[in-house]
């Protein structure tokens, strides 16, 4: 039965189709060599971003990855602001100055996309124990893939919020492969969740494409977070339809791996659970779906009329 | 000789010594199957397997931990760290670990590794992937430090690096990857570490430059030449071992000295070659204050045109070199 709002589904119907759409746009971008630099696609990873920001209040915090973009929508975003920081405007996030890898908002508690694999793992801690010392309430998401589980910081960053019981969900989107290598030659274990035996603290696996899962289960996690209990490690198991990043060949899968996964679709089956919960229907959702396009379009169409940052910005923001 | 690009020269380099010597092995993130993150180690698993070609968890500190480790018990490892800014992550073994084996053990052990990676801006990868952290390692004894700004140095400096018995820090070019020169097929091509070259000889003022620099200061240089200016290019090719005498030879020769680089101004590798030029009798011959020419101190920004912004654009360097010679 469902017990999830409809305000809350919608919503979350809404998110995901936007990043979708705004992924989609993106791609296209890169393909025509239309955008600069490089991106990493979410496509595929939706529900697991997205879903699990919403079960959060909206003034918790978060860090965010390469990979972003999901979750940066799934925290709530302009999403003028954001294409514009794609598109290297001075109107957009970081001013031009941050691009596809840097996003972050920090007034809403987005404490930025990283570039460097693991690198929001002290953020988040450090987050933590803000919230911790001036008694806030608010909490830390902490988004990571399967491949930065291997880095120092991640073990040195749960044995020190498990330690000082910090407000902090360390969420892992196991996507199974760190760019070209899959998780089986990078740990000996099946999953990243059995990590947190070794912190003292729970571990979770989730089904990152099941929204209705992700939500609920982030609900119960977050509670039992904000209760003062140390933080948590939850794995998130999805799967990225695309390539690692704009250039990628992609031998070291098959396609029919990438088929069974795109079968899995986060944003079918969180519409089918909506359908068949009578939640809303076809209409009602194609709708939010068309609306969600469009809001790209505009938002491209916002990015498009803004102005490059002038050069003298380059020093602006220079202290050392 | 044959024509190849400087990452082609990268990876031939690798393959003639991990043929010729089979402790030379290599290991980094996505250096197997995927060929690299910039596809400098294309081919080699094929020909080499698993065993020597290894690729690594996103494990920056252990993967160079480990090399260390390795070199000093007989192996001759080469690692890929995926993007310079990544080295932040491996210092320790680096730095207060290869770096000083052989001197604190008494001249006992020998730390024979390699550790490339890749720096630079100019690709849009902004501020984490971008920078030039060349001044760092020079800053450290233990360690030598080479930036290749040819293919044919490439090739002939990382086959030195990887002979070498001490730990080397090989800094290649992004921008440079995809760039062609000839470059000697023999196997036994190695170009010393320490050693400099005169990339064109001149007689009015003298740049020294390395690394991505290097071909845009060529090309001002060309231009000069036309309009009656004989400028003469020196790169140093390794920044440590330094090879002090072809600058100051050349500042003897010239008079006027320009240093050029990608890297942050303060702090910089520049600072040291102009402390190198008036520490010695080349002072004398200064007809001009030096004039150094870097990045500006700040991180590199992602909008294209503030990202070219930050680094010595041929006008810059052309100015630079004018106003040397007080024209
Ligand atoms: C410290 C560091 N090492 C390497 C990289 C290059 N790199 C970027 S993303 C990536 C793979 C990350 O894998 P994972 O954590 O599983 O995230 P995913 O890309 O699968 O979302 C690598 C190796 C980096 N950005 N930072
Ligand atoms: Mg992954």
């Amino acid at each position: 039965m469902n017990t999830i709002s409809k305000e809350i589904l919608r919503e979350m119907y809404k998110r995901m189709n936007e990043a979708r759409a705004f992924e989609e746009k993106v791609s296209y971008f890169f393909a025509r060599g239309m955008v600069h630099g490089t991106t990493h696609l979410s496509i595929g990873q939706e529900a697991s971003a997205i879903a699990a920001c919403m079960a959060l209040n909206d003034d918790d915090l978060m860090t965010s990855t390469h990979r972003g973009h999901s979750q940066v929508i799934g925290k709530g975003i302009d999403l003028n602001k954001m294409v514009a920081e794609l598109l290297g405007k001075y109107t957009g996030y970081c001013k031009g100055k941050g691009g596809s890898m840097h996003i972050a908002d920090v007034e809403v508690g987005n404490l930025g996309a990283n570039g460097v694999v693991g690198g929001g793992h002290g953020i988040a801690v450090g987050a933590a124990l803000t919230q911790k010392m001036k008694n806030t309430g608010k909490i830390v998401l902490c988004f990571f893939g399967d491949g930065a589980a291997n880095e120092g910081s991640f073990h040195e960053a749960l044995n020190l919020a498990s330690v000082w019981k910090l407000p902090v969900i360390f969420y892992c989107e196991n996507n199974q492969y760190g760019m070209s290598v899959p998780i089986d030659k990078t740990m000996n274990i099946e999953n990243v969740a059995d990590r947190a035996s070794a912190y003292g603290i729970p571990g979770y696996i989730i089904d990152g494409n099941n929204a209705i899962e992700v939500y609920t289960k982030m609900k119960e996690i977050a509670k039992y977070v904000r209760g003062g209990n140390g933080p948590v490690l939850v794995e998130s198991k999805t799967y990225r339809w695309l390539g690692h990043s704009k250039s990628d060949a992609q031998v070291y899968r098959t396609k029919e791996e990438v088929e069974t996964w795109k079968k899995k679709c986060p944003i079918q089956q969180l519409r089918k659970y909506i359908i068949e919960n009578n939640v809303m229907d076809a209409r009602e959702l194609d709708e939010i779906e068309n609306n969600a396009r469009k809001a790209i379009e505009d938002a491209v169409i916002f990015a498009n009329n803004s102005p490059n940052p002038p050069i003298e910005s380059v020093t602006e923001d220079v202290y050392a | 000789m044959r024509e190849m690009t400087y990452k082609e020269a990268i990876n031939l380099a690798m393959r003639e010594e991990m043929r010729r010597d089979p402790d030379v092995f290599l290991m980094g993130e996505d250096v197997g199957i995927y060929g690299g993150a910039f596809g400098v180690s294309v081919g080699l698993i094929e020909e080499f397997g698993e065993e020597r070609v290894r690729d690594t968890p996103i494990s920056e500190a252990i993967i160079t931990g480990a090399a260390a480790g390795a070199a000093v018990t007989g192996m001759r490892p080469i690692v890929e760290i995926m993007f310079m800014d990544f080295t932040t992550l491996a210092m320790d073994a680096l730095v207060n670990q290869a770096a000083k084996m052989r001197y604190m053990f008494g001249g006992k052990a020998k730390v024979p590794m390699t550790l490339r990676c890749a720096g630079g801006s100019g690709t849009g990868a902004a501020a984490q992937h971008s920078q030039s952290l060349e001044a760092w390692f020079c800053h450290i004894p233990g360690l030598k430090v080479v930036v290749p700004g040819t293919p044919k140095d490439a090739k002939g400096l990382l086959k030195a690096a990887i002979r070498d018995d001490n730990p080397v820090v090989f800094v290649e070019q992004k921008t440079l990857y995809k760039e062609k020169g000839m470059v000697p097929e023999e196997d036994d091509f190695i170009i010393p570490l320490g050693v400099g070259e005169i990339k064109k000889e001149g007689k009015d003022v003298t740049v020294v430059s390395y690394g991505r620099m290097l071909p845009r200061v060529l090309k001002v240089a060309e231009e000069l030449e036309r309009e009656g200016i004989s400028v003469e290019v020196v790169d140093p090719r390794t920044l440590v071992p330094l090879d002090k005498e072809i600058i100051i030879n050349s500042v003897i020769k010239t008079g006027r000295a320009v240093l050029v680089n990608e890297a942050c101004k303060t702090g910089g590798y520049l600072g040291e070659i102009a402390s190198v030029i008036v520490e010695s009798e080349a002072f004398d011959y200064l007809d001009a204050p030096i004039v150094r020419l870097a990045g500006l101190d700040v991180p590199i920004p992602y909008n294209p045109e503030l990202e070219k912004a930050v680094v010595p654009s041929e006008e810059q360097i052309r100015a630079g070199i004018l106003k040397v010679l007080n024209r």
